[in-house]
């Protein structure tokens, strides 16, 4: 998943005993693990922090686009080109189908833009680092979309039947695009030794802000535990976090890599891995909009906008005219 | 049909040049489109734009593969996109002009998709076998972007003022890039009489039919054929190529011998 910090309105978890008949029937359903469809009642706040994650989620996939794309048109061999454009192309339809998904609970693909091009509505943070190598692109195969599967695999759970069915497409895909990552990488640590410079360069850059992807702890967050009430979440990020450490830690080991992590350890007892922690404050800065490409990413998005504003309504209008020259050939013919 | 191969009788060289510029067109073509990832007005158009993009790379893949064949000297298809210089391409200069604005990039993919579609169209009838199986293939993938390129220039020259405007600008400006298509040499001659390739000539009737009748529906009006730039075909290029080629090639050049 690409959403960190949804907020869900909640100042405190309440017992069904606090909730009045038609939420505590929702609240049932939701412990019962039963899909809520758009059309049912739901609580305001689900709503709400839906709406939020999902569209976060699918401002992370449209955002995305731009850091990989950053290197199709330098792809090494006509091979990896056309499997960098066909994951891309994949990062879009994954937007699509969330924006879709978001559109069932009553907020339009063009309301979603507008608070992303406003500034209001966040991405992942990671899509605010640059690609400066094509070791880069294996690099966000393997650890982006690593961190994302971690998160989206138990979405594919979600208590809201579009959400969950949107996961479970988008994780087929997404598992495919790990593979290319690591494909890629592989291929570089067999190569010449500046090509395995180039990807322990790209690990050290691209670790950290992987593990952030889980966003802070959230251990003693009214909202995580809100959202995981509503079955929106399932794990806390400290729980994620480290499933995906240590999935990643022996891949790291196979590529001959170093983790960047001086107080990386295994701990027997807890049967996983000891680690440090990412730098916070630059991931709290990164958020607030001072990573180093946060305002690169977003003008690229206002800007295609803005710029094809003639190309949209250049459609709607021959759209109308047609409607239009139908009804008028209908008269006619009467 | 009991008659001498074509692969052993036409001209090696006139084969060869006949696939690079196949394949040039398409790798070329492929990288403008591709450039626009992300950066689209709708993100319909990215996902569409990215499968353009997708089948013009896989078609090079093909084309250029072949040329690697019969060039005979072991290359790959990748070495023959990555290792060759801007006058070694044999592009139209029609696909290296820049992608300009949304509709000027929709209105160069129709005047080459229009062309692409008739060329190979013929070609699946090609007396090659080989180049028959890569044009059958191909010619799935180009009926759809011509369908789908169509469709956005009627609709967008049939639109607002402004897209009827813009539309109009871009066929202006991509115009004197069209001739070139249709202007054979001695090596296309050679080709179109073995029965391997169309001679170019002959596909300017049905091209012209093609585009009036989208140019008609789209309200715009077909510019007077003046002066037509050449030379993509031979290997004389704009000054645009060099830059293409210096992205596309980056990687190949900076790690000679690299294996990616």
């Amino acid at each position: 998943m690409y959403a960190q910090m949804v907020k869900t309105d909640s100042t405190r978890l309440r017992s069904l005993d606090e909730m009045d008949p038609v939420e505590r029937a929702f609240q049932e359903r939701v412990d019962a693990g039963q899909k809520i469809e758009p059309k049912e009642w739901m609580p305001e706040g689900y709503r709400k922090t839906l709406v939020r994650q999902i569209s976060q989620h699918a401002h992370s996939e449209i955002v995305g686009q731009l850091p990989e794309g950053n290197w199709i048109t330098r792809a090494p061999t006509l091979e990896r080109k056309a499997i960098l454009l066909a994951k891309v192309q994949d990062e879009a339809g994954h937007g699509l189908y969330l924006y879709c998904a978001a559109e069932t609970l009553g907020v339009s693909r063009d309301e979603l833009y507008e608070q992303l091009h406003s500034g209001k509505a966040k991405y992942s943070s990671i899509f605010n680092y640059p690609t400066l190598t094509w070791a880069d692109i294996g690099a966000i195969g393997w650890l982006v979309d690593g961190a994302a599967i971690m998160n989206q695999v138990p979405l594919q759970r979600c208590s809201y039947g579009p959400y969950s069915r949107a996961m479970i497409r988008i994780c087929k895909e997404e598992s495919f695009h790990q593979r290319q990552g690591y494909d890629i990488l592989m291929k570089m640590v067999k190569g010449t030794p500046a090509q395995k410079a180039m990807v322990q360069d790209a690990l050290n850059r691209w670790w950290w802000p992987s593990l952030m992807m889980f966003g802070p702890s959230d251990d003693a967050s009214v909202h995580s535990a809100q959202s995981m009430a509503w079955k929106i979440k399932q794990n806390s990020n400290d729980e994620l976090r480290q499933k995906f450490v240590d999935q990643t830690v022996p891949q790291a080991k196979y590529l001959g890599l170093t983790v960047p992590d001086p107080d990386l350890t295994w701990n027997e007892e807890k049967g996983g891995y000891d680690f440090g922690q990412p730098d916070w404050e630059e991931f709290f800065n990164v958020i607030a909009g001072n990573g180093p490409c946060n305002a690169e990413r977003l003008e690229a998005r206002r800007k295609a906008w803005n710029d094809g504003a003639w190309f949209r309504d250049g459609l709607t209008a021959h759209a109308e005219k047609m409607a239009e020259r139908r009804a008028a050939a209908k008269i006619a013919a009467e | 049909m009991a008659t001498a191969t074509p692969e052993a009788t036409v001209d090696k060289a006139a084969l060869l040049e006949f696939l690079l510029r196949t394949g040039d067109n398409a790798l070329v073509l492929g990288h403008r489109v591709s450039e626009w990832c992300g950066h689209s007005p709708v993100l319909e158009e990215d996902i569409a734009l990215a499968n353009t993009a997708l089948d013009l790379i896989g078609q090079t893949q093909l084309w250029l593969g072949l040329a690697g064949e019969v060039g005979g000297r072991g290359r790959t298809a990748d070495d023959l996109a990555y290792l060759r210089d801007g006058y070694e391409f044999r592009n139209l200069l029609l696909v290296e002009r820049p992608n300009g604005d949304f509709g000027k990039t929709l209105m160069r993919q129709f005047l080459f998709d229009a062309w692409h579609y008739l060329l190979l169209k013929a070609l699946k009838g090609s007396t090659d076998r080989r180049i028959a199986e890569i044009a059958e293939k191909a010619f799935k993938e180009v009926a759809y972007h011509l369908e789908r390129s169509r469709d956005l220039i009627i609709r967008l020259g049939d639109g607002t003022a402004e897209s009827h405007r813009r539309m109009q600008e871009a066929l202006a400006d991509l115009w004197p890039y069209t001739g070139e298509m249709f202007v054979g040499d001695a090596s296309d001659a050679a080709l179109a009489e073995a029965g391997v390739v169309p001679s170019p000539e002959s596909l300017k009737a049905g091209w012209d039919e093609i585009v009036a009748d989208a140019l008609a529906e789209a309200t715009l009006k077909r510019p007077a054929d003046g002066y037509m730039h050449k030379g993509g075909r031979r290997g004389v290029h704009t000054e645009h190529l060099g830059y293409i080629l210096s992205e596309l090639q980056f990687l190949q050049r900076a790690y000679p011998g690299a294996t990616w």
